[in-house]
């Protein structure tokens, strides 16, 4: 099996800010976000990424999409370092995450165009492209609102849509199905597994065990920026349901944790 | 190929944006009617307040009129009504009531007596009286209209000479063209730079800090664009947004100028040749890209739309110091270094092309400057952009 993602030795700290000391009521000025994380994704799998809340996920992808750079580590995505040559590595990915916003003036039919153009796709090929995806996620019923009126869920696949204009071969979803209800959840879970089929490879963030047990082929848990366990999706549940495999996992953690100290 | 299409995307979407959304529209293009209405409302009030109104029909009453003056006024057309002294006294409680305008009380046989005098003789000469109101406008004005009209009778009467005289010669020989550059000189550069700023003030905060604070610059800068191009896309875009809210204001001024002076003071811009305008309009473009550069790099910094307006307002004051600056000195500065310097060169080519004082060593200078000024900041900017330090503090 072909190694498209390999993570090595990912760490990131953030300094907080005055400000931010005083909302999270710490001294800590230096946060370590994600602390010496490895792991590899292999080509045409779904990779996922389950922790808690604040383990350090968001930043982990942040990182792999070249938008914040490691304090150290690297990773390389289809042969591209991430931290050297960004540029290619940012058109070989698609990424979602609540971070990224769509302009509310515009519609989804400009903002597709828009992101078309930027991604350098003929305008010929960036139509055909738009058709498909917005008859498949209902979106030409709304592709001339503007993003301001769209409710939630609307929003949510319009951005999905346009992090893949450029039909990437790598997709990194940050929960993509958060804020989304049942029928629209499984339409999206619907489309990782088509394009799982199609060869891509997808790494996707979540801390809904239900969605890794139903996706995911192979399943690396983080726990306070740390990769905890990374394997395949039998492996760790070791016949168990996900959620009690985590429960376990997470006390190991804790046990282990108060013996250091 | 790729390279130049992303520019243009991102400039065509910056446009797109800014004239899409009726509040932007409105940011771009109200200060130039703003202008327009309160300098027109202005002009009005001036003329309101100090202009003679052609229609006003002083309601004059005269004691003992003369002959002659009955003629002077009748031609004149205004209008003396006989009073008898009697009525005196009630007529001036009508004109501190403001009901009347006027009582005139010439002596008796006045004509006769004012014939008869030798101003030689020492002995007083014969004299009239006039009552008015000074808190009445209208009172005030048919003062002035008698007072005139008698005191230009006087002249004619003792008539020795005659100064400029003739109607039909031009005594004043300053040109059209002096006037128009002296006024043109002194208030135009400070004038442009505060309008052109405040184009830059309508489009670059909402734009880049505007776009940080709502988090659709990220989007951007996932996309495998050059973060090169997106700067010069923005910069471009931002500086044809500012032209247009800065030539908005100067049309705003320009139309309504002449009600405000009331047609006082007669400007020709035609006394100007193509090349001066077209010198001018070099100038301009390059302080834009100066500007709108500097501005959008401060917004950049900022956390939001209003962070950036607050940071943005020292320079604005520092920009209208520098206008200002011009209006004292003594023409344009000659020394080309100088003009290396930027908004102050802009200013020094403005005063020179206003006054007929091009030198075109100083118009390159300065252009040169503006333009490797304005790549220094597109690099700044884009190491802004490629920082996460600038793009995600939060
Ligand atoms: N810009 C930042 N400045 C300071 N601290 C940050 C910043 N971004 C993330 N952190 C911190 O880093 C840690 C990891 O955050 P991250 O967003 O990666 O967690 P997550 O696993 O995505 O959590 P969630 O499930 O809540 O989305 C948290 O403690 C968070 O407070
Ligand atoms: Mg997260």
């Amino acid at each position: 099996m072909e190694e498209i993602i390999i993570v090595k030795g990912l760490t990131k700290t953030f300094i907080l800010s005055a400000k931010q000391q005083k909302i999270e009521k710490t001294n800590v000025k230096v946060r370590t976000a994600v602390n010496n994380l490895s792991f590899s994704a292999y080509k045409g799998e779904i990779f996922g990424l389950l922790g808690p809340n604040g383990a350090g996920k968001t930043t982990t992808l942040r990182m792999l999409a070249t938008l914040i750079k490691p304090d150290s580590g690297d990773a390389l995505i289809d042969g591209y370092s991430i931290v050297n040559q960004s540029g290619e590595v940012r058109s070989k990915i698609g990424f979602l995450t609540s971070e990224l916003k769509l302009e509310e003036f515009f519609t989804p039919n400009y903002l597709f165009d828009f992101f078309s153009a930027l991604h350098g796709i003929d305008s010929e090929t960036a139509e055909k492209r738009k058709k498909e995806m917005f008859s498949r996620f209902g979106i030409d019923k709304f592709a001339e609102v503007k993003v301001a009126d769209l409710s939630t869920g609307m929003k949510q696949k319009t951005s999905l849509c346009i992090s893949l204009v450029h039909n990437p071969d790598v997709i990194i979803f940050d929960e993509p199905t958060n804020g989304l209800d049942v029928l629209t959840a499984k339409v999206v879970t619907d489309f990782l597994v088509s394009l799982k089929n199609e060869g891509k490879t997808i790494i996707v963030s979540t801390h809904i065990f239900s969605l890794i047990e139903k996706l995911c082929d192979r399943v690396g848990i983080i726990i306070d920026g740390g990769m905890f366990v990374c394997d395949t999706l039998e492996n760790v549940c070791q016949g168990k349901p996900l959620e009690d495999r985590f429960f376990d996992i997470y006390s190991d953690y804790c046990k282990r944790e108060d013996k250091e100290i | 190929m790729k390279r130049s299409s992303a520019i243009i995307t991102i400039f065509k979407k910056e446009l797109y944006r800014f004239f899409k959304d009726r509040r932007t529209v409105v940011a771009i293009l109200l200060p130039g009617l703003l202008i327009y209405v309160i300098y027109s409302v202005m002009g009005g009030a001036f003329s309101d307040q100090f202009g003679v109104d052609n229609e006003f029909k002083p309601n004059i009453y005269s004691v003992n009129t003369p002959e002659s003056i009955k003629a002077l006024t009748a031609s004149a057309e205004i209008e003396l009504k006989d009073a008898d002294s009697g009525q005196q006294e009630e007529i001036k409680t009508q004109i501190t009531d403001e009901n009347c305008d006027l009582l005139i009380i010439f002596p008796e046989d006045f004509d006769k007596k004012v014939a008869e005098y030798d101003p030689t003789s020492g002995t007083e000469a014969p004299g009239i009286e006039i009552f008015y109101n000074s808190a009445s406008t209208n009172s005030t004005t048919a003062y002035t209209m008698i007072t005139s009209l008698l005191d230009s009778y006087e002249s004619s009467m003792t008539n020795k000479f005659d100064v400029n005289h003739s109607a039909d010669i031009k005594f004043d020989l300053a040109s059209e063209r002096d006037l128009t550059s002296a006024i043109f000189s002194m208030l135009m550069p400070m004038l442009l730079i505060v309008l052109l700023f405040s184009g830059c003030l309508a489009v670059a905060p909402e734009s880049i800090a505007g776009e940080k604070e709502r988090g659709t610059i990220a989007s951007m800068l996932i996309t495998p664009a050059k973060r090169s191009d997106i700067a010069i896309g923005k910069i471009l875009a931002l500086s044809l947004l500012a032209l247009i809210s800065g030539a908005s204001s100067t049309l705003g001024i320009i139309l309504s100028f002449p009600k405000l002076m009331g047609g006082a003071v007669e400007l020709n811009g035609a006394v100007y040749s193509v090349t001066d305008y077209l010198l001018l309009a070099i100038v301009i473009l390059s302080t834009v890209l100066v500007l709108i550069t500097l501005t959008s790099i401060v917004s950049a910094f900022a956390k939001s739309v209003k962070e950036a307006n607050g940071y943005v307002t020292p320079i604005m004051i520092i920009a209208m110091l520098v206008g200002v600056s011009g209006m004292f000195g003594n023409g344009a500065s000659s020394n080309h270094m100088l003009y290396a310097i930027p908004l102050y060169n802009s200013v020094q080519c403005m005063i020179g092309i206003f006054s007929f004082d091009i030198n075109l060593i100083n118009i390159i200078v300065t252009v040169a400057a503006n333009i490797v000024l304005t790549a220094l900041g597109v690099l700044v900017l884009t190491k802004m952009f490629n920082s996460e330090k600038v793009m995600f503090n939060k």
